[in-house]
């Protein structure tokens, strides 16, 4: 009984450091499924993300280097004259996803990462080609990643509409940006079937 | 049951005259802290390994104003796909007729057949090009390549189709094999096509 006991504890000991938390869901996303089974990347990268309700948000991912959190919001800042105080721009970190206009994001900033979870953004404007902020957002990233590689993660909701992921291509698309990774679940079914193709075709 | 030996009460041989100390029990019953332990194992392991998140790469084109440098495809290998309201794919072959006759619906489990029948018959028309295949030879790659070189799918979604039918139909060209297609803008006059069709549709079923 007890080596038993014992390699039961190694086990759990195991899943309790091996597990990583998954920042919290500000918005519900329910990713398509996809046959391809590549890694995501963690780092260098920029989210963009849209909900059911074609609400846009934008989350920069880079845990190693957080200099670029600064460099983002500043530029953003800088090139918009949101007029942010050196504290709400250090906020912007802790903030996981933006998701309102240009005009709201210094009352976003200012609020505690806390209160922001439960608070309900209205996403990003972007469906006015015009006035596609998302572009600004992109534009702060790309320069502060400049020299470096960057990826442009694009997570969607199964049930939006395609308008919204239109937009969100074509804010990239202005930034010179043409090569995503869209975020999806592996749908194993269809999987096989892929890998069988492959195997036929080959 | 679960316990740890102590051997706090193992017959210790003590000699004579000896008095046997009274010992207490040292012997813990760890059934509860093993239940809790199998409990949260259970607990880790189903939460470690669910809903593991993967991409799909995506590659745009470039918005390309000049007409001399867009790229010219054959009209005969194009498969045109698109993704209309409720999970409906319209599709047609090459151009699309005045009168709209090889205008067809069908859905997400149908287009791969589609897919495979038109790839299949485009590589029927290959002749040999040499130059092409002079090419892949270069590169590496298999002569079988330039067969299909012709085939191009253009994915037209409509502002009706969500955005899983844009990932579904992504996931068909992988599936399929397809090496060039395209995700542009619909036309005016297939939109109005496809209003049609549900109207069409709608009025059928009442």
């Amino acid at each position: 009984m007890t080596p038993f006991v014992d390699i039961a504890f190694l086990i759990l000991s195991f899943f309790i450091m091996a597990t990583k938390f998954k920042p919290p869901d500000i918005v519900e996303i329910k990713t398509p499924g996809s046959v391809l089974s590549q890694k995501l990347p963690e780092n260098n990268a920029v989210m963009i993300s849209f909900d059911s309700t074609n609400r846009v948000f934008f989350t920069v991912l880079s845990e190693k280097d957080p200099q670029k959190y600064t460099d983002i919001i500043k530029e953003v800042n800088d090139g918009q004259s949101l007029g942010l105080t050196p504290s709400e721009m250090a906020n912007f970190r802790n903030i996981y996803m933006v998701g309102v206009p240009l005009a709201g994001v210094k009352q976003l900033l200012a609020m505690d990462a806390k209160a922001v979870e439960k608070l309900r953004q209205p996403g990003i404007p972007v469906e006015d080609s015009a006035n596609n902020q998302l572009y600004w957002w992109v534009r702060a990233a790309k320069n502060a990643f400049a020299g470096e590689k960057l990826n442009y993660l694009i997570k969607g909701d199964a049930n939006s509409k395609y308008p919204a992921f239109e937009a969100v291509v074509a804010a990239l698309k202005r930034n010179e940006e043409y090569k995503y990774n869209l975020i999806t679940t592996l749908d194993g079914g269809e999987a096989a079937l892929y890998e069988a193709n492959k195997a036929k075709n080959k | 049951m679960a316990s740890i030996d102590t051997g706090g009460d193992g017959g210790q041989k003590k000699g004579p005259g000896v008095k046997k100390a009274k010992k207490l029990s040292t012997r813990v019953d760890m059934t509860p802290m093993v239940d809790l332990g199998f409990l949260l194992i259970t607990f880790f392991v189903f939460t470690a390994t669910m809903n593991e998140p993967t991409t799909l790469d995506l590659n745009m084109p470039k918005d390309i104003k000049d007409k001399k440098d867009q790229t010219e495809v054959k009209e005969s290998g194009v498969l045109s796909v698109m993704l209309g309201k409720d999970d409906v794919v319209y599709y047609y072959e090459g151009k699309l007729l005045e009168d709209g006759s090889n205008f067809k619906s069908t859905d997400f489990k149908g287009v791969r057949n589609i897919i495979v029948n038109k790839r299949k018959e485009v590589m029927g028309r290959y002749v040999r090009d040499a130059e092409c295949e002079a090419k892949m030879a270069r590169e590496g790659k298999p002569a079988s390549n330039c067969a299909d070189k012709d085939f191009v799918v253009i994915i037209k979604p409509t502002k009706d189709a969500t955005y899983k039918n844009t990932v579904d139909i992504l996931d068909e060209m992988t599936i399929n094999q397809v090496r060039t297609y395209a995700m542009v803008k619909i036309f005016d006059q297939e939109y109005e096509l496809i209003k049609k069709t549900e109207e069409f549709n709608k009025a059928g079923i009442k």
